[in-house]
Formats: C-alpha cells, sequence, structure tokens
C-alpha cells in the first residue's frame, strides 16, 4: 500500500501542475496515467500544434508545454505510475482506497481527477463477435510478436502502427493487410516498404476494404472483408490486428459514485471538489457553470484543489499562504537560494 | 441562418438553424444534438464529430482538409461518405444539408 497525501489521475498540463502547487504547500503527491507517457491530450493528440492562448507564453507546442512544465516539476522528484489505470476507488475511514490495473494500491485522503476526456484507450473493431476472441487472437497491441511464427496473421488499419507491424511480421508470417481506402497515412519509407512487400508478394495488400464478419468456434478461422464496391472475400486466418488510433473513454471513473454530467464531472469552484469529500475533479473533465475548457482553466482549478488537499492531509495544521518571490519555506522546497 | 438536419441512428430527425460561419459540429452542440461528441472541440484532433453526408450532398461541400482522412480512418465505421462535422462549415451554400449520425462515437 502506497501512501500519499494526495493522488492525481492524469499527467497532462492540468495534472503536472496540480502536482507543482501541491509540492509548493508542502504535500507529496503521486500521479498515474494509463497512457505511456507524460503530457496528456498535448502529447497523443496534438505534440506538434501550436498553442496560443498560455498566458506570457504567446506560442509553444504540446510537446514545448509539456517539456517546459515537466521541467517545472524538477525540484519535486515526483513519482509517476504510467501505462496504468485507475480502476477503482473505494472509501477507507477517512482515506480512499485506490487501485490500478496494475494491482497497485494507494491510500490517500485526496484524490484530484485531472483525467481529461477519459482515459485513452485502442479503439476496438465495431464488429460484436471480436469480443470473444479478444485477447486470444484478436489483439489491438502485441506484447509478444512470436505467437504469430508460422501463422497467418490479418492486420486492419492505415497508420503507423498497422504498416510497422505489416512490414516486422512478415518476415515469419503470412500477412493480410487491409485498409478502408488506398491512401496511408504512415511514414513515408514505411508506405513504400509495405508496397514493395506487397508487390513480392509477402504482404496481401487489400485497399478499400473494410471488416464484414469473422468466423470460427473456439478460435478464430476465418475473416471476411467487404469492398467498397461491396464486393466481399473471405480467407483463413489465424490472427487478427486492429490498429484504429486511441479513444477517449470515461471507463471506471463512472463507477466511482460521483454526480456526472454527460461526461464531465461536477464540482464547486472553491475546491474543485465533487459530491464526495476528498475527490476533485480539475481541468477538462470538470464542469460548473461557466466552465472554459482552457488549459489555464486547468491551471486554477489545479492550484484551489491543492489548498483544498492540505486540510485533509494535515488536519492538526494551519494552511498559511505564501507568494513564491517572498517565501524562504518554498524556495527550500524548491531548492532555490533565498536573498 | 441555414437550415441543417441531424438524423440520429434511430431515425429520429432534428432540423435547426445554425448561424454561418459556424461549424457542422457546432450547430448540433448548441442545440443539444445527441451522437456528436466533438472531445477534441474542433481540432481536428479526435474522431468523434463523425457523421455520414447524405449521398447527393457529398459532392457539393468543399473538399477534405489535409488529414481530415487520417482521423477518419480511426473514426467508428467509417463509410465513403464520412466526414468529421467539425470540419464543415456552415453557409449559404450548404442550406438544407442532411447528415446521418453514426450508431455511437467510440
Amino acid at each position: 500500500m502506497i501512501k500519499t497525501d494526495a493522488l492525481i489521475i492524469g499527467a497532462g498540463p492540468t495534472g503536472l501542475f496540480t502536482a507543482h502547487q501541491l509540492k509548493i504547500i508542502g504535500l507529496d503527491c503521486q500521479i498515474v496515467d494509463n497512457l505511456d507517457k507524460i503530457g496528456g491530450q498535448c502529447i497523443e493528440l496534438y505534440p506538434d500544434k501550436p498553442i496560443y492562448d498560455i498566458p506570457a507564453i504567446p506560442e509553444c507546442t504540446g510537446e514545448e508545454l509539456t517539456q517546459n512544465l515537466i521541467k517545472q516539476l524538477k525540484p519535486f522528484k515526483i513519482k509517476f505510475h504510467l501505462n496504468e489505470r485507475v480502476d477503482e476507488v473505494k472509501k477507507d475511514n477517512n482515506n480512499w482506497e485506490v487501485k490500478t490495473s496494475n494491482d497497485k494500491k494507494f491510500s490517500t485522503p485526496n484524490v484530484i481527477i485531472a483525467g481529461g476526456v477519459g482515459s485513452f484507450e485502442p479503439r476496438k473493431f465495431s464488429l460484436k463477435e471480436c469480443e470473444q476472441f479478444e485477447n486470444k487472437s484478436i489483439f489491438y497491441s502485441i506484447k509478444d510478436k512470436k505467437i504469430f511464427e508460422g501463422k497467418t496473421v490479418t492486420i486492419f488499419g492505415g497508420g503507423d502502427s498497422a504498416l510497422d507491424w505489416a512490414v516486422e511480421l512478415s518476415k515469419n508470417s503470412k500477412v493480410n493487410l487491409i485498409h478502408r481506402r488506398d491512401e496511408f497515412r504512415g511514414a513515408n519509407a514505411t508506405v513504400d516498404k509495405v508496397h514493395e512487400l506487397a508487390k513480392s508478394g509477402k504482404i496481401n495488400l487489400y485497399t478499400k476494404y473494410q471488416l464484414s464478419g469473422i468466423g470460427g468456434s473456439s478460435n478464430l478461422e476465418s475473416v471476411e472483408i467487404t469492398h467498397e464496391n461491396k464486393e466481399v472475400k473471405t480467407f483463413k486466418t489465424d490472427y487478427m490486428l486492429g490498429f484504429f488510433g486511441l479513444i477517449m473513454q470515461l471507463g471506471p471513473i463512472a463507477n466511482w459514485g460521483l454526480n456526472l454530467n454527460k461526461k464531465t464531472i461536477e464540482v464547486d469552484t472553491e475546491k474543485f471538489e465533487t459530491n464526495q469529500k476528498g475527490i476533485y475533479a480539475v481541468g477538462d473533465i470538470c464542469t460548473y457553470p461557466g466552465k472554459l475548457k482552457l488549459i489555464l482553466s486547468g491551471f486554477h482549478e489545479g492550484a484551489l484543489a491543492a489548498r483544498a488537499c492540505f486540510k485533509l492531509a494535515r488536519p492538526n495544521e494551519k494552511y498559511r499562504f505564501e507568494f513564491t518571490t517572498s517565501s524562504k519555506t518554498i524556495k527550500n522546497r524548491l531548492g532555490v537560494k533565498s536573498d | 441562418m441555414t437550415k441543417i438536419t441531424y438524423i440520429e441512428h434511430n431515425g429520429k430527425e432534428h432540423t435547426v438553424d445554425v448561424q454561418n460561419g459556424l461549424t457542422v459540429m457546432e450547430g448540433a452542440v448548441q442545440n443539444d444534438i445527441p451522437g456528436i461528441d466533438a472531445d477534441c472541440g474542433g481540432s481536428m484532433a479526435c474522431a468523434t464529430c463523425h457523421v455520414y453526408v447524405k449521398d447527393d450532398w457529398y459532392d457539393k461541400l468543399d473538399e477534405k482538409n489535409e488529414g481530415e482522412d487520417d482521423m477518419i480512418d480511426q473514426a467508428y465505421e467509417p463509410k465513403k461518405n464520412s466526414r468529421l462535422s467539425c470540419q464543415i462549415t456552415v453557409s449559404d451554400k450548404i442550406e438544407g444539408l442532411v447528415v446521418h449520425l453514426p450508431e455511437k462515437q467510440v
């Protein structure tokens, strides 16, 4: 059981700055995120797109913003738990007991949800029948490529993941690559490589086709695809891989007894607390009258939620407001010399 | 104002007046039409404002922007007449546009 003053769910800009605010006022915290990297939507959705409305930063990309926030957190050595989704939040006396998808357990008086639009999950095949084979013969990511050796693998998708795996697996497997249109969105060199392998018969390429059916009882046996012009093809396959990018889902958050409004969590505007004492929501995932989905709003919300955490984490102490420009205590925490 | 008709997957029709200059996505969101999520807020970074444009309308719309098809690859059940509604700007030119909403966005 990991004990901490506050647990932050989400390592996007709001979660990162909230961590900064907690550390500044002398609380410790840890951050959990389902992605494999820090930065949230800024990194996953628009790393190269410029942002123009961060106060005092005329222009920066999602990646630059993330790098700067990480730099700002450097004095604090914050523990990140990446590739982990928070699955359960349960009341345990005065604390919240939090469990992640990797079975890590936390005990904390404060949980701050900075989850954006939810956790990123791979988009799956829309065909219902696919569920029964999921993680057996249908995969959305690859952990062990050895299982495909000597087998027939049918890959769906037109981005880098689909193309990279088609090229890689074609070395030791029979590969079918299926995409809904002629153009691919992968790196040019990989696209060229795929066409080359298709020409030499190493990859069977089917474009303008989409999945329309699967066959098999205990194991996946066949796949049926349909062309734009309705022509149908069926062939044998041992495995199917789908690479359709990531979607954002509220996921387990919906089960924690919080008041939800569409896909957002209702909070007050003093502490950014939800209807559950000690659970806060900040950034895009929270809602209140006048809410703006701006990064700068997330920063404000995190700063106030952090102060609210103090009361529950240090019930016998009084929080005293201090400026970073003048406070010796804060400068010590930051590891900078005071005048 | 331009009339746009959104038809939900269950067949329920919503015809609303949308201010010119907004996008077809914004028209749906502002009128509380269910079935458009628009998670990224219109920056063409997700595919949750996905619509099917009624066939005779598809060719009348401005060409897709660069990158739109890449996002549509990641939509739920894309078809030949798929568009991201955040990339269709409302103007007199599209008076009467009809879009069908997919079964779901995510």
